[in-house]
């Protein structure tokens, strides 16, 4: 059995950053796994542009922002091993990988979780019909045409208006696909309206909103599909129902955390993330297991990941060098109240000021979030564009806490 | 005088920018709302006058440990110069190996940009036989 202080899961922008973080920490012992055959996660099949405007101030595309840290991380010469799955993992901290044709055991002193999220499938939103080829998810059709070199098809619609689809539509569009037109259930889009700007109306492709696809048809290949408008209840309209003719339809419907290897462990799970349950330290419910990036909550933009990274790789160490950080008992929990969908982390220690990041549940204009402990209103916070696509972020110290045995967060 | 919505593509945070344009010249901006930051309004400006927008896309590579090479231009071009500089692109071939930031096309359809490439690609001893 292999021997190991930090065990990273995962060889995306999160755990880049954490590897780096750690290391730089003081750190020397630490491994980062990785199934596929090279290091950036995602970023390798995002080739357009917009990464990185946060942390490097410049629009890097996916492969170039990646590059950064692989490039950083190389330097810092941390143990790798790519074409390695991680097959499980308990709460003693004893891996089960296998890596080339290998069956390795690997017992750590802590482990960082960042194995990304998947895309929801069609089965997930079980949409009737028949079962023709040309389905595909936005980001595994963003796979086979950006990486594989595949051309998946011509005549396009693409349901859901999740960034990935978006920039779907105008990659194919570029490409020499005709796209049609995105469907979206709910009554706004649930990308971002810059997606909405540069990837469809520049192109002409129409938005339709409150509409959903309510039939797959093809024998073999997509033929078409039937879409309808629905009401306030995202119940079809029948009396609205058309055939499109179409050979390819995307499902762009939303990322669920990948959390397999975290449940195996005996981790607590937070429902409405998908994500394990977190304090200030990014530590989980098992001491000395840790969770950043897509795996603990979906996030829009990927310097955000780069930055729960660093923190959570920084932590780790620190709870290595230095032992227990913020004992569990004494936690205090994070409630939501109206027009909050989640928050991470869920609890605090209220040893450190720290950073909560939070999303709102329907979008809206000019409100603001309150934060407040059991008796006075701890901060305030204007926000004049407010969507469930974009999360906010408030950085909260310490100090400003006077009566800690809870905190409540409310959007008035 | 007329209003137009814009939002802006500079920054994720995707600005909704209302803009009271002269009726007779569409190009002249009376007034900018909405816009969090000074170059949201530089934006709108150029926006009126003559869109511009970063395009990105990929090459196939012969012999490469990748099949594509992903690009980009080095700045934005004007919107209505897209499809003759996807032409271009398409036309393209490269051989392995490129690095990262490495010019493969210059002033694509006379536009005041370069096409760089934003992956490196080592030789694949296997495919650049095969391929040849
Ligand atoms: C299809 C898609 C497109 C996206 N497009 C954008 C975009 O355009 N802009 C943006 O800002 N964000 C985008 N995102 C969000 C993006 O995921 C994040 O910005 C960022 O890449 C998340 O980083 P991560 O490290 O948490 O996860 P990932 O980048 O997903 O990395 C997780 C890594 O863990 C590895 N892994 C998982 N399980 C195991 C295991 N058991 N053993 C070993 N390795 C494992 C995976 O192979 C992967 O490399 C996209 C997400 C998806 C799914
Ligand atoms: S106006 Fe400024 S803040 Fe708003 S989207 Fe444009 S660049 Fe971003």
């Amino acid at each position: 059995m292999l021997n190991r202080d930090i065990v990273i899961i995962g060889g995306g922008p999160a755990g880049l950053a954490a590897a780096i973080a750690a290391k730089e920490t003081g750190c020397s012992n630490v491994l980062l796994i990785e199934r596929d055959h090279i290091l950036g996660g995602i970023l390798n099949q995002c080739i357009h542009d917009g990464f990185g405007l946060e942390t490097f101030n410049e629009s890097l595309t996916g492969p170039e922002y990646a590059a950064r840290f692989i490039n950083n991380f190389n330097d810092l010469g941390i143990e790798v091993m790519i074409g390695t799955i991680v097959l499980s993992l308990n709460a003693d901290k004893i891996l089960e990988v296998s890596t080339a044709g290998k069956y390795i055991r690997i017992k750590t002193k802590t482990v960082i979780l960042t194995m990304g999220c998947r895309e929801r499938t069609r089965g997930a939103i079980s949409i009737p019909g028949s079962r023709p080829s040309g389905v595909y998810t936005a980001g595994m059709a963003q796979n086979l045409m950006n990486l594989e070199n595949i051309c998946i098809g011509n005549n396009v619609c693409i349901l859901g208006s999740g960034d990935i689809g978006l920039i779907m539509a105008r990659r194919m569009t570029l490409e020499g696909a005709h796209v049609q037109a995105v469907f979206e259930i709910l009554p706004y889009c649930s990308g971002l309206s810059r997606n909405v700007q540069q990837c469809l109306n520049d192109y002409s492709i129409p938005l339709f909103l409150n509409s959903t696809v309510t039939e797959i048809i093809g024998n073999g290949r997509l033929e078409g599909i039937n879409v309808a408008q629905v009401d306030t209840n995202g119940f079809p309209i029948l009396e609205t129902k058309r055939f499109i003719s179409c050979d390819t339809l995307l499902l762009s419907v939303g990322l669920i955390p990948e959390n397999e290897l975290t449940r195996e462990a005996g981790i607590e799970l937070d429902p409405l993330t998908g994500g394990a349950v977190v304090n200030d330290f990014y530590m989980t419910s098992i001491t000395g297991i840790f969770a950043c990036g897509n795996v603990l909550h979906v996030h829009d933009l990927v310097d955000w990941v780069s930055e729960e990274g660093s923190e959570a790789g920084k932590n780790a160490a620190s709870f290595l060098i230095n032992g227990d950080i913020g004992s569990k008992e004494n936690h205090i929990p994070i409630m939501h109240g109206k027009g909050i969908k989640y928050t991470i982390p869920q609890r605090v220690s209220l040893k450190k000021d720290f950073t909560l990041s939070l999303r709102i549940r329907t979008p809206g204009r000019d409100r603001t979030l309150i934060i407040q402990d059991k008796e006075n209103v701890v901060m305030k916070k204007k926000v004049h564009h407010l969507h469930p696509a974009e999360m906010i972020k408030i950085y909260i110290p310490k100090s400003s806490i006077s009566n800690s045995s809870s905190l409540k967060v409310t959007l008035e | 005088m007329s209003r137009r919505e814009l939002t802006c593509v500079i920054c994720p945070i995707g600005c909704n920018i209302s803009i009271i344009i002269d009726g007779n010249r569409p190009t002249q901006i009376i007034r900018i709302q909405g816009n969090a930051c000074k170059k949201g309004a530089e934006w709108a400006h150029q926006e009126v006058e003559n869109p511009l927008r970063i395009i990105t896309s990929s090459i196939s590579v012969i012999g490469g440990d990748f099949l594509l090479a992903s690009v980009k231009t080095t700045k934005p071009i004007p919107l209505i110069k897209v499809k003759q500089v996807m032409k271009e692109i398409h036309e393209r071939k490269l051989i392995a190996p490129v690095s990262m930031g490495e010019v493969v096309i210059s002033n694509p359809a006379n536009c005041d940009t370069e096409i760089v490439v934003t992956r490196s690609i080592q030789i694949n001893p296997v495919r650049s036989v095969n391929e040849k």
